[in-house]
């Protein structure tokens, strides 16, 4: 996880026909669609090539450009090295490639992961640039995600910009006192600090909550915008999952 | 440790995405007790600074860094049930939103980063500060304890999963080594930041600490010149049920050290045969600690190495608990020796 | 009945610092009334107990009759008005409509009625033509008459405020006590301005020390310059009460 988690940078404005497709629609092809890709077996290579092209082309509708996208998959980069080692590190029948003796079961599991992890990370990526945060999230209500669970998580959108925010000042201030954490010594430098973030946002969202709770508020935002879907657009959400079910049958054949 | 899609087999993505879903049904119901208007924010709170400190990288060892799971810490700030589902709501963001950690692994993330450290973190907090229920120290040490155990676990319950439907065939004994050693390390870090961000909360807004909320003192009423009014009796303080989540909690821990040790050292020679295969083995050198009596996970004399790296974990376990609970209950004695000593004083 | 009981209430918060300690008190429907104090008296801590967000440690808060408690929130928070020291804590919403709006949809109100709602409160403030404006392009004093709308809007029986004249230029002071004066609702205004306490209510209480320590007409209790210093209370200099010797 790198730094630089403002959620500001995770949406992409736009008005493509991805953008404006209901939340809930695009949660559930996300899901479905990745559903298929981790159910695929592992030695059906044309089908992943399938996938990818699928994403590539809703990358290309909704004008996600792909340096933005290659930016942010490298959250995977932990897993990454994890498949990389397998072949060096798995047991069993081994072969030759450019010169360096590697496990066949070890090279099928590393593509694996690495090749349905990166399909479910660039879906999830797409999700995001093209859906607001709060949006989002009132399609996951919308989808019957429990309601104090949404609210935790209006809540924690809220606060996340404040803590990033803060979080840096304090980075700043530390590091212009030539901190820096490259030890488990530095570890209560960084617990400090994280106690007085922790007390500086709370008492910043306590107030405007108190205030909330005064006038009515119950744990939901009243919804006066309607998000529901029509079937054609839940048509056209379903385009995406429905493709890659195809594309997993034809390999079968 | 946020496992991405195609890690685990199908099948183990589908029952852990089960028990995720049961066990966050049950905290929902649960979250209704601890949740109050003022509180309800807390747990917002909670998982934005869990996500935000989950981007803390501190450094472990050479080349590897870690960062917080943070069940313990949510746990002891917004109580367990809270807790698990602000990590469940975090996991789920961070799916969503950041592409970290797979959609279709959910189940297992939840379970693991939240349900387990929770649970083990919850109990081993209410363990130690049982002992010592009136004093910060306590409160500190429960903390530290708590985080410092809930991270190897975690990571033994995900080698456990492993075992049963992971992808690829490496070796069990190789990824427990891995996963426990790197995360027992981890776990230091997480306990001293879950320490000291609880003493710094309880300090300012103690309020704000579900786990203190024994630390609460009997309300005074006055007249409008200032007199006392006797209360009535002193009220009976309540006694809250923690002994089902206090056993439950050390038995998980026990039974997972154990057991999971076990199972680790089915291939006794995991890592370093691997390593030797590979040619890795020339570059490591020995640990410092190999001669201890727990080096490398295992207790000598004890022959079956299986139940040997078992008692190992076991042992492990056990020690940390006492040990945590030996300091907490000194600290105990401490306050209380001073509170005798302050009342004969004003006895006098 | 009265419009507002409040009996034997003490609170401690949960780290043991007691803050209430016994306050009784009684407000009379359309009464205008004064709650005044020091710093740390404890005045906030009553006002979050008038609509339940904070639960008495021990006694009883009435609205109209109605026990506050757990189960009739959204009765009591309709019925009971709070309008917040800092504005920016009260509006939150992208515009000014539907900051107003909040309260009302969070009864459920929906429609022409809700439009209804907003274009009466935001009326009774003088901010009608300010509607689709983002709060945090006002001025300060604009944007606590929005903020006294917002409460406005459920209809309340009891309208708190705290601490209103805080910050306010001297034409915003007037402004709002002209809007105070003229609403036909209870009102209980946290403060220790004394001149707009006399201004404004007729009765005054003083809360010190976490209970009341005093109760009778506000020009009878700023022109008992012993109680006032006893309790860190004071007229401005040069300021002298109206009709007191």
């Amino acid at each position: 996880m790198g730094a630089g988690h403002a959620h500001g940078r995770l949406y992409r404005a736009g008005d493509s026909i991805v953008h404006r497709l209901p939340p809930q629609c695009k949660l559930v092809a996300v899901v479905a669609f990745t559903l298929v890709v981790v159910a695929t077996d592992r030695e059906r290579f044309p089908a992943f090539a399938g996938y990818a092209a699928l994403l590539i082309v809703v990358a290309a509708v909704a004008g996600i450009r792909p340096p933005f996208i290659l930016r942010r998959m490298t959250v995977e980069l932990p897993f990454v090295l994890f498949a990389v080692a397998l072949p060096f590190l798995s047991p069993g029948p081994r072969v030759e490639v450019l010169g360096v003796w590697l496990s066949v079961d070890g090279l099928l599991a590393g593509w694996n992961i690495l090749a349905k992890a990166t399909l479910g990370v660039v879906a999830s990526i797409l999700l995001a640039a093209t859906t607001e945060p709060r949006i989002l999230l009132l399609g996951a209500a919308r989808l019957r995600l429990p309601q104090l669970m949404v609210q935790i998580a209006m809540f924690m959108l809220r606060y996340a910009d404040v803590i990033v925010e803060e979080m840096r000042r304090m980075k700043v201030a530390r590091e212009s006192r030539a901190f820096a954490a490259r030890n488990l010594k530095q570890v209560p430098v960084i617990a400090r600090s994280a106690g007085a973030l922790f007390i500086r946002s709370y008492e910043r969202g306590e107030r405007v909550h108190l205030a909330m709770l005064s006038r009515g508020y119950t744990g939901t935002f009243p919804v006066i915008d309607d998000i529901s879907a029509s079937r054609w657009q839940w048509g056209i959400a379903g385009t995406l999952p429905l493709t890659a079910l195809a594309i997993l049958a034809g390999s079968l054949l | 440790m946020h496992v991405p899609d195609g890690f685990f087999t199908v099948p183990v993505s589908v029952s852990a995405a089960a028990v995720a879903v049961a066990g966050v049904t049950v905290c929902l119901r649960g979250a209704r007790k601890e949740l109050d208007d003022r509180t309800a924010p807390m747990a917002g709170l909670v998982a934005a600074f869990v996500f935000a400190v989950q981007m803390l990288n501190f450094p472990v060892a050479v080349g590897t860094s870690g960062h917080l799971l943070g069940g313990a810490l949510a746990a002891i700030l917004v109580g367990p049930y809270t807790g698990v589902l602000c990590i469940a709501v975090v996991l789920l963001v961070q799916a969503l939103f950041f592409a970290d950690g797979g959609l279709t692994a959910l189940g297992v993330n939840i379970g693991l980063l939240g349900i387990v450290t929770v649970l083990v973190g919850y109990g081993v907090f209410r363990l130690v500060t049982r002992f010592a229920p009136r004093s910060r120290a306590a409160i500190g040490i429960g903390s530290f304890t708590a985080a410092l155990i809930s991270v190897p676990v975690s990571a033994l319950v995900f080698t456990l999963l492993y075992a049963v439907g992971g992808t690829s065939s490496i070796e069990i004994g190789t990824v427990a080594t891995a996963m426990v050693g790197v995360h027992t390390l981890i776990g230091i870090g997480e306990g001293l930041i879950t320490m000291v961000a609880v003493s710094t909360v309880l300090a300012v807004r103690p309020d704000l600490v579900y786990g203190a909320r024994a630390l609460a003192r009997p309300l005074l009423l006055r007249r409008a010149d200032g007199s006392p009014i006797p209360a009535d009796a002193e009220r009976a303080e309540p006694r809250r049920r923690t002994r089902p989540v206090l056993i439950g909690g050390v038995v998980i821990t026990l039974l997972l050290a154990g057991v999971v040790g076990f199972y680790a050292s089915s291939s006794p020679d995991g890592l370093e045969r691997v390593a030797a295969d590979t040619g890795f083995d020339t570059q490591a050198k020995p640990h410092d600690l190999a001669d201890s009596p727990l080096g490398d996970y295992g207790v000598k004399g004890v022959e079956n190495e299986r139940i040997s790296v078992g008692l190992a974990g076991v042992i492990g376990v056990t020690i940390t608990l006492l040990a945590g609970g030996g300091v907490a209950w000194a600290a105990r004695r401490r306050t209380e020796h001073r509170r005798r000593a302050g009342r004969s004083a004003a006895d006098a | 009945m009265n419009a507002l009981r409040v009996s034997g209430l003490a609170y401690a918060y949960p780290d043991g610092t007691q803050a209430l300690f016994g306050v009784d008190l009684s407000l009379e429907r359309g009464e205008r009334v004064a709650l005044l104090g020091p710093n740390g008296a404890g005045k906030t801590t009553l006002v979050l107990h008038l609509n339940g967000i904070l639960t008495p440690g021990a006694g009883q808060v009435h609205v109209g009759g109605l026990e506050v408690g757990p189960a009739r929130l959204r009765e009591i928070r309709r019925r009971v008005g709070l309008v917040f020291q800092d504005p920016d804590d009260q509006l939150f919403m992208p515009t000014v409509r539907e900051d107003v709006a909040f309260g009302p949809a969070n009864l459920g109100l929906r429609g022409s009625e809700l439009e209804r709602r907003v274009k009466v409160a935001l009326a009774k403030v003088g901010m009608a033509h300010a509607a689709d404006r983002p709060p945090h392009h006002l001025s300060f004093g604009q944007r606590r008459r929005v903020a006294v709308a917002t409460v406005l809007a459920m209809e309340p029986e009891i309208l708190v405020l705290d601490e209103p004249s805080s910050n306010l230029d001297p034409a915003s002071r007037r402004e709002l006590s002209e809007i105070l004066k003229n609403l036909d609702v209870t009102v209980l205004m946290v403060t220790h301005d004394l001149p707009y306490a006399l201004e404004i209510c007729e009765r005054s209480l003083i809360l010190s020390g976490g209970v009341v320590v005093a109760d009778g007409p506000t020009p009878e209790i700023l022109a008992d310059g012993e109680l006032l210093t006893r309790h860190r209370l004071e007229l401005p200099y040069g300021f002298a009460v109206p009709g007191a010797q």
